[in-house]
């Protein structure tokens, strides 16, 4: 029917392409080649008013390069504060120890993420410091009603007076 | 009145024992595998039909769908001012549900429907009860190459299918209409997770893998031993699949990625 060996050839050939391609899957347009760094690294905390819609995984950033991820999120219920683990890379181990953690967007519609903002100190945060400064995440809805109140208040003066 | 419940009653039957020799049939076929490991020639033989002659097929028709994929993100995106998240858009619809869904269906007509007619036909001209007459099971020697030629070459189209698209979707988006290389990349990496998006697409294919070829060789060995049997039951190897690689994907994807 076929040529024994043209067969084989063909299949190997056949086989080695889909494993590259999953291979390729894999590498290229997923986040597989972070995870190696994902067990190592140190842990911070840092305690949030409200961290909006923040989740595990997503990125530590300062001066906009990510140096690391959340990786676990939990609720105070003493104090009524979110407790946010973040997992930073080794490598970025001079962290002052007077940082200060927000809760930003990227973008306007975007994903939300951790910005630390260097401090002054010359000592640096160690493995399961906390970052005492941190600054809650914006909530739309908040914002527009405390606009709507003010708008409300402005309005009612004139009439009052 | 009668014979309508009657007839009723005779599809109903019928179809719980169509499902029952199935199943019968699937568990022979499985316990029939340790021929693969003593004669792994009768499982590369089937790997080049039902695998490398597809491959053709599958890489033109993920090449097309990845630039549909790019040219109407494109247009839906740019309305929102967001082109760059076309990589994201092409690598999570591909990855997830067309890589192996559209496959399945091309596999199912490609290599399913001529699984059903060789063996059908093979059984029509008694080849199967003359090897059962030499003492060969043909469940062994026939159909379990056929059905692990399947099993195995399915989440590798798949693969190949979603990788190609990916390219077809870059090459429209980011070689004609100008969006962002860097964005097109990175964006994509941001967004498509190892575990959530790519295993689970491989899990999805492996499991249309299974479910295709079972369709496929199970109408052909239960096929009536006619011309037009023959036929029928190709039609039905091809409309079934298609019912239940559908079907199923609803159910893999409520279980995956419905939280």
């Amino acid at each position: 029917m076929y040529n024994t060996r043209m067969i084989e050839i063909g299949v190997g050939f056949f086989v080695a392409l889909g494993l590259a391609a999953l291979f390729l899957l894999a590498m290229k347009v997923s986040n597989l080649s972070e995870y190696g760094d994902q067990h190592k690294g140190y842990h911070l905390f840092a305690r949030f008013q409200n961290i909006g819609s923040l989740k595990v995984r997503s990125p530590v950033k300062m001066a906009g390069v990510t140096i690391g991820r959340v990786s676990r999120i939990s609720l105070d219920d003493e104090n009524y504060e979110a407790v946010v683990e973040m997992r930073i890379q080794p490598k970025y181990n001079k962290l002052p120890d007077d940082s200060i953690a927000s809760i930003y967007t990227a973008g306007l519609l975007g994903e939300q993420y951790i910005a630390l903002e260097a401090g002054g100190s010359p000592d640096f945060l160690k493995d399961g410091d906390e970052i005492e400064i941190t600054q809650s995440a914006l909530v739309l809805e908040e914002l527009i009603g405390r606009f709507f109140m003010k708008a409300g208040d402005k309005a009612s003066d004139p009439a009052d007076q | 009145m009668l014979g309508v419940l009657q007839r009723l009653g005779h599809t109903t039957l019928s179809g719980f024992a169509k499902l029952g020799r199935a199943n019968i049939f699937m568990l022979q076929v499985l316990s029939g595998s340790l021929e693969i490991l003593i004669r792994p020639r009768l499982l590369i033989q089937q790997m080049y039909v039902v695998g490398v002659l597809s491959i053709l097929l599958i890489g033109l028709s993920g090449f097309f769908v990845g630039m549909v994929l790019g040219l109407q993100g494109y247009n839906v995106l740019s309305d929102f001012g967001a082109e760059e998240s076309l990589g994201v858009m092409i690598a999570a619809s591909l990855v997830r549900e067309l890589g192996p869904v559209v496959t399945a269906l091309l596999f199912s007509g490609r290599a399913g429907s001529a699984l059903t007619a060789e063996i059908g036909l093979m059984k029509t001209t008694e080849q199967l009860s003359g090897m059962e007459m030499m003492a060969v099971d043909p469940l062994r020697r026939v159909i379990a190459p056929r059905f692990y030629a399947g099993f195995f070459s399915m989440p590798l189209l798949a693969a190949l299918f979603s990788f190609i698209g990916i390219y077809g979707g870059y090459f429209v988006g980011v070689g004609l209409l100008g969006v962002d290389e860097g964005a097109f990349w990175s964006q994509m990496q941001a967004a498509i997770d190892f575990r959530e998006d790519i295993v689970n697409g491989v899990i999805k294919s492996l499991v249309f893998g299974i479910i295709v070829t079972w369709i496929a060789v199970f109408e052909g060995y239960d096929a009536i031993p006619t011309s037009e049997g023959v036929s029928r039951a190709t039609t039905r190897s091809v409309v079934y699949s298609a019912f239940a690689v559908l079907g199923s994907d609803f159910i893999l994807t409520a279980l995956m990625f419905g939280e």
